[in-house]
Order: C-alpha cells, then structure tokens, then sequence
C-alpha cells in the first residue's frame, strides 16, 4: 500500500535531523497560523499564490532562494565544525550523517539558491528593462517557479522522511546505482532535480521568448541593456543544457527502479558516459549561473559610476562567446579519468580560452569605473568586491585548467576552494548586488545602508577567511569529502576556516537585520521617484513598485541607456506638460495551475521515491486534469480601464515631477 | 506593424552612422506562441540527442546477448515509418482544416492520425513485449538497455503526443476554433512533425544501421 514507506523511515536515533524538522515545521505551522489568524490567507491566495505577474514571481523565486541559503549554510557551518574537530576522531557526525550534509549542501546550493535567485531577478528585472508588460508564458512562468519549489521541498522533506544521497552533489555512478546506494537517498535526489528540472527549462523558454520577441518600440538587440543580453545568454544555455541533466538522471533512475545498464558495471555498462553527460551540463550549467551576475554587475557598475557601460559591444560578444564556448569545456572536470594526454590538451586549452572573455569583461568594467563619478552604495561594494575575488577565483580557475596541475589538484580542497571563490565571488555577490539593486524598484523602498554595508564587509572578510586556508589545505593534500583525518598540518586551516564561517554567518545576520531594520524604517526609505539611483536603463522609468501593467505607454527607445536619454531629453525641454491619451489595458488574469500543479507534482514525487505506484497514477492524472482545466477556461485576460490606468500614471509621473524641480536636476 | 527605418541619432546612438531599423516592438500572441514552442522542441531535440549518444556509445556492449542484426524486424519497422509518416500528412490535413475552419475535416484528420499513432504504437508495444518474452529485455545488456530506452522515449513522445491529440479534438468540440484553441493546435502540429524527424532518425541508427551489422 505504501510502497517502502514505514515507520522506520523516521530517524529516531538522530538528534539533529529531527530536532531540525521540528525547528522548520514549528515555524511552518507558526507562519500559517499566524497567517490564517490575521486573515492574511486570501490576500496571499490572490496576489502572490496564484499571481502570474512576472514581478511577484521574481520575488517568490528570490523568497525560496534566502530561505534555502540558511538550509544549505547550515549545512556548510556543520561541515566546517566538524573538520575543525574530527582531528583523529570521529567528530560529531557519524560518517554516513556527514556525507548526506556534503551532497544536501551542493545540491541545495547550486539548483534551490543559485538557480532560483538568478531566476528571480531575470523575471523581476528583464521585461521592466525590456519596456514591455509582462513574460511571453506568463502562466507558464508560475508553473515553473511552483514545480522548483516542489523540488526543494522534496530536498527537505528527506531531512525527517528517509534520507538524501550520499553520493555527492552529482550522484556519481557505480556508487548511487542500486548496488551500492539500496536507500531512498538517490531517489529523492533524483526526482527533485527531474522535477525543478522542468520547472528551470519552462523558466529559460520563457525568457528566451522574452527577450527574442518581446520587445518595446525600437529596442533593437544592440541597445538592450547588458543584464538582457546575459539573461538571453544564459538561458540558451537553460534550454540548451537542461535536457541533458533531464536525460541524465533519466538513464541512472532506469538503472535504479527498472535494472536497465546505463552506468552500471555489469553488462557493459559505462560509467564514463554518465560523466561526460553530467558535466556536458554541468559545465554550461556554472554559466548560466554566473552570466545573469555579470549582467548585474554591468548594470551596478555603469550606474554607480554615472557612465554609459565602456565597450558595451565587446561585452555583448564576450558574453556569447561565453555561451558557445561553455559548451566545449565539459571534459577538464575529469582530466584524471585517462582520455589521454591530445583529448586533454584540447580541453585544457579551450578551458583557458574561456577565461578571455571573462577578462575582457573584467578591463570593461575597471574602464567604465575610470573617470567615472564614483558612489559606494551598497550594490557598488558588491560588484568591486566580486571583481577583486573573482579575479582571484579565476586565476585559481586557469591553474586547474593545466592539465598536469590538475593531476595533482585533482579532487583536493584546492578544488573546493576554487569553485566556492567562483561561485561565492561570483553568483553570490552578484545575487545580492542585485538585491540589493532592484530591491527599492521591487518594493518601493530602499534597504538600510549601514546594515548592508556591514553585512558586505563581514561577509567578503568571512569569505576569505574560509577559503584561503582550504586552497592552502589543498596544497598540504588534503583531499574534499573528509569526515575526520589525521594528518597534524591541516589541523590548524580547518580551525581557521571554521572562524571564517563564523564571520561569513554574521554577514548573514548583518543581512537579515538589513531586512528587518528597512521594513521597519520603511517610511523613511520611501522611494518616490521610481529612479533612487538615478540609473539608466527603463526599468526606473516607471514607478517603484512598478502599477501590475509596469508600463502605461510602451516606452519609444531611441538608443543605448534608453531611460538616461530620456531624462537628459526631460531636462531639455524642462519637464513640459501634455496630455496623454490613455487606453485599456489587457493583462493575463491570475491562475492557480502553477500552484495546483505543484501540488500533484510533490505528490507524484514522494510517490515516486518510496514506490507507491497506485499514488503515482493518481499525481499524474492530477497533474493532467489542471491543465485541460486551464486549457478550457474562457476568459485568460482582464481589462484595466483607460480611466485606471490614467489615475495610476498621472499619479507616478506628478510625484516624480515634484522630486525633479525640488531637486533641479535629476 | 511595419517596418520603419530612420535616420540614426548620432547623438543617443553613437555606434550608428547611417540607417538604423528600428525594432517594432512586442510580437503578436500568435508568433510568441509558436517561437517559444519551436525553442521547446529544440530543448526535446537535444535530450533525444543525448539518447542516441548513449545508444552510440552501447550498442556493441551486447554482454553476449543478441546484436541488433538478431532481434530487428524489418517489415514491422517498415510499417511503423509508414504510418508515422502518413500520420504527419493527416495531421498536417487537419491544421489546414483548423485555418479554414472546417470541423469535419478537421476530426476526420485528427482521427485518422489518431488511428496511425496507435497502430504505430501497438507495433512497438508488440516489438518489446516479444523480446522481454524471449529474455532480451532491457535487463539483458547494455546494448539493450540503451535500444529500449531510445525507441521506448520516443515512443512515450507519440504516446503523449495520441493524448495530446484527444485532448484537442475534445477542446474543438467543446470550444470551436477559438484564436488559444488554434495556436495550440498549430503547437501540436509542431510537436508531431518533431516527433516524426526523430523517427527518421531511430529508423537510420538504429535500425537500418544495426541491420546491417
């Protein structure tokens, strides 16, 4: 009846996992009564649940994405506790507890935080920046952020339901086939990737259509603004690379419940293929996380410096160039598995290659900042601190690219060092760059400076204490995965690194009690000309939070920095006073198929997990059923008078016009 | 939403020494729709590939189990490339039915494309059934694992593909050929040609290739 699911899936023996779940499901339940009680619910259901509005959505897959970065450190805090004390001993985490916090650990940090908060920015940013009203699957998109929830909840659920891989964050083979791995871990770590998996591949057609086809009145490709050009990038690279992830963990799932031989090593079975399919895509899979980062940096970089970005078209064609070449690079994550020394030479240098347009990026923001009017707002921090530490992190990046040197780095911590510098350095300064960026255009309020400011300065300081001392436990040979060791050298690196971690964890209280401080004080923080940075590009023509229609005319683009050139044009004509007409506007009515999708997919999910076919069927029917519901509604759009419309804008545009003659200039 | 070419503004627009066309602004539905399907197919297109890979890199793992010579029946593949072929030319019968709005045409292609997918389909399902009762199942050998899993993804594609189809006929009847109703079934005609370029594909590597062999 119920599959392989019984009581004894229940960790009662472990303490900390089921002390956790109670923690998280207390707070659950804390949440939703509260939510309840205040009469909350309905406001919740309507506006944000069912919300197909590409900005809601953004700040959903940005919600999910903090949330599961305090999961996914807490694993990394326990991670380092436990080196720094399971010198010639056990530690607190018995091994089989520490291997599933290493692959939780990855997996929750590159597929339920990176991806999702990258994600989230594109939706919230890219069609305000594109002048236009909405996504190009508006729907969809609500599909695709449900069924990424449903993975990470299908993550945590096995915290307290069974148990998570032990296999690492990419599930090697023979190791996670049936053989080796019998218990539920793999399963669960399989499914809830197959199923965010799709819900990641609808979010990059989405905006790949976004950006190819929906674009305002003379936004030519060479005048987007650099964030829609990495957005575009990086999710060709989605629709490009994800099926091969899809397709992947297809093929080690039917060695797993149907005993096919994919990866196994009987049979002829071979295991080098899943290697070459996973890093195939998870080589393209580190670009599409950190272009979206370097189209954040470009925009923070440019305003905050007061110029026009410094050679906007070679950052266009780096970042392409970027695109293409990630997909030949796949290979230097195995240079040890012997392909012979001409396969790896090729790799090796394409490997090098790559890191040419990333430099050429690196030159165009150092000269955008050159003679530039310099402010050190909180994102501006982000952005030089990345430059700096992801300069570093590459330099480490082309050293492991040499082949003979990866002979000897090869899986060491040096390795672990090198890609936290990168993906820290990189997607994580460039997330919050970016949150703290477009928070004010999200919610019509800035964050407090001085909290940020601290939560920066402690997190890159953090940063460095950590990993510096694991590339130099990767020199000393200590290799990544380690539950204890007894080598006296690395002893005193992994005491440092722990501190780190503890330094890095205030950056993150610093930045939850940013939150709090600014919500609290958000009178003060009031931003009421929608354009707090005095920035260029369109989505800080209209107003902060931007009306659900974003714009009451399609924005006319006459050139690069399209908004800029118009307040340069206001200024001219001194701010003149016509009447507009307006018109109704029609925008996509709220739809609950993402969420009820969603919900048949975690059923479908868990079913699939512990074996419970009859539940399978029933997911899936499910599944079906909401969307030939969805298919047969009459009415998928709504009308926003002319009359509405013109009250919001005529609204937006007085309050700015105040600001402006106050201030003179804008 | 004509195209417009203006004078560049050397000004705003510094790179732009001459004529500038300037873009015309959000597409319609119709185009938004069909693009983003296209880049969906693509998407499909390229996890196929990753399936034929794998059946490259496994098909002469036969762990002394039968080759592809052995177990391959060139009359029934024969067969199934008939009727998916065919079923592209109805199915392609049926959205010219859907443009001008002619419901019996309209059923009468979805039906008889309905009809070839199933006979396709019980061809296959015949196909594998047979050989898991000979004892060349998946299980068997690599080679095997890699066949099924090919044929077997693609063969889940004109199954969904059948339900897909159903779904349209009902969503016809009950809704008339309305603009949503349309454009998905142009998405359909879309997704059933794709289905039949794989096919060529199956039909080439696998069975003329391993026939020869």
């Amino acid at each position: 009846m119920l599959g392989k699911l019984d009581w004894s899936a229940i960790p009662f023996d472990q303490p900390i996992p089921l002390i956790a779940g109670a923690v998280v499901l207390v707070g659950i339940l804390a949440v939703l009564t509260w939510v309840v009680v205040k009469g909350h619910l309905p406001y919740l259901w309507h506006e944000w649940i069912t919300s197909v509005d590409h900005k809601r959505i953004g700040v959903m897959y940005i919600l999910l994405a903090s949330v599961m970065l305090l999961r996914g450190g807490s694993d990394a805090i326990m991670m380092r506790i436990q080196q720094a004390i399971a010198y010639q001993s056990q530690g607190y985490l018995p091994p089989e507890h520490y291997n599933q916090i290493f692959s939780a650990h990855g997996t929750i940090m590159i597929f339920f935080v990176a991806m999702p908060f990258v994600i989230g920015l594109m939706n919230l940013v890219v069609p305000l920046q594109l002048g236009v009203r909405d996504v190009a699957f508006p729907t969809l998109n609500s599909v695709g952020f449900w069924l990424t929830a449903t993975g990470a909840l299908l993550v945590n659920l096995s915290l307290v339901i069974g148990e998570f891989a032990r296999t690492g964050w990419l599930a090697f083979p023979p190791l996670s086939e049936l053989s080796y791995s019998p218990g539920v871990g793999v399963d669960y770590y399989a499914w809830s990737l197959q199923i965010s998996g799709v819900g990641t591949l609808v979010a990059g057609i989405n905006l790949v259509t976004t950006v190819l086809k929906l674009r305002t009145k003379g936004m030519n490709y060479l005048r987007m603004p650099m964030f829609c050009w990495t957005t575009l990038a990086s999710n060709l690279l989605i629709v490009a690379a994800f099926p091969i992830l899809t397709a992947t963990l297809a093929m080690l799932l039917l060695d797993r419940y149907l005993g096919f031989h994919f990866f196994t090593n009987e049979a002829g079975g071979n295991v080098m293929m899943f290697m070459n399919l996973i890093w195939a895509w998870g080589h393209p899979e580190v670009y599409i996380l950190v272009l979206p980062a370097f189209g954040i940096f470009s925009e923070v970089v440019s305003t905050f410096s007061g110029k026009a970005l410094f050679g906007y078209r070679s950052m266009v064609l780096a970042t392409m160039a970027i695109c293409v070449i990630s997909f030949m690079v796949w290979l230097h994550h195995f240079f040890t598995m012997g392909a012979g020394p001409d396969v790896n030479a090729i790799f090796g240098i394409a490997s090098m290659i790559i890191a040419v347009p990333t430099g050429v990026k690196i030159y165009n923001w150092l000269f955008t900042m050159y003679g530039g009017r310099i402010r050190f707002a909180t994102p501006m921090l982000w952005a030089v601190g990345f430059m700096v530490t992801f300069i570093l992190g590459g330099l480490t990046g082309v050293l492991v690219a040499v082949p003979p040197a990866d002979f000897m780095l090869h899986n060491s911590m040096f390795l672990v060092a090198h890609f936290h510098n990168v993906i820290i350095g990189g997607v994580l300064f460039g997330a919050f760059a970016g949150f703290e960026y477009w928070f004010p255009k999200a919610f019509g309020f800035r964050l407090d400076e001085r909290w940020g400011k601290l939560a920066f300065w402690f997190t890159f300081t953090g940063f460095y204490i950590t990993f510096v001392p694991l590339y130099v436990a990767g020199m000393l040979g200590m290799t990544r995965r380690m539950q204890h060791y007894d080598v006296a050298e690395w002893r005193p690196w992994m005491i440092v690194a722990a501190v780190g971690m503890a330094v890095l964890s205030i950056g993150v209280i610093c930045q939850i009690m940013q939150l709090v401080v600014s919500i609290r004080n958000r009178e003060a923080l009031r931003d009421r000309t929608g354009d707090p940075w005095d920035a260029r590009s369109l989505e800080w023509a209209t107003s902060s939070p931007p009306p659900v229609f974003n714009f009451a005319f399609h924005p006319d683009v006459r050139g690069e920095d399209a908004y800029w050139d118009m307040k340069i044009h206001a200024r001219q004509q001194s701010l003149e006073h016509e009447e507009l007409e307006y018109h109704d506007i029609e925008m996509p009515r709220n739809s609950p198929t993402g969420f009820v999708c969603a919900f048949f997919a975690t059923i479908m999910g868990f079913a699939l997990i512990w074996h419970i076919w009859w539940m399978v069927i029933l997911g899936g029917i499910g599944a079906f059923a909401t969307f030939v519901v969805f298919a047969w509604r009459d009415h998928d759009e709504y009308v926003i008078p002319a009359a509405e419309v013109a009250a919001i804008d005529r609204f937006n545009l007085e309050e700015r016009r105040s600001l402006v003659s106050m201030a003179g200039v804008i | 939403m004509s195209m417009t070419a203006t004078v560049g503004h050397a000004h705003a627009d510094p790179h732009h020494v001459g004529i500038v066309v300037e873009h015309p602004g959000p597409a319609p539905k119709r185009i938004v729709t069909a693009y983003g399907f296209w880049v969906f197919l693509l998407s499909d297109i390229v996890m196929f590939s990753c399936f034929f890979a794998a059946y490259a890199v496994l098909v002469n793992q036969t762990a002394g189990g039968p080759k592809g010579s052995e177990i391959f029946e060139q009359r029934n593949v024969a067969i199934e490339t008939v009727c998916l072929l065919l079923s592209s030319f109805t199915c392609g019968m049926a959205g010219i039915a859907a443009d001008v709005r002619n419901r019996f045409w309209f059923y009468l292609g979805m039906a008889v494309t309905c009809v070839l997918g199933l006979i396709f389909l019980a061809i296959e399902f015949n196909e594998f059934v047979d050989l898991v009762a000979r004892g060349y199942g998946p299980s068997r050998s690599a080679f095997l694992t890699a066949f099924f899993s090919l044929v077997g993804c693609h063969g889940l594609h004109v199954s969904a593909g059948v339900l897909w189809l159903l779904t349209m006929m009902a969503q016809v009847f009950a809704k008339g050929f309305r603009a949503d109703v349309l454009r998905r079934m142009m998405c359909f005609a879309l997704f059933w040609h794709a289905l039949d370029i794989i096919w060529v594909g199956v039909f080439s590597v696998v069975y003329l290739l391993g026939s020869g062999a």
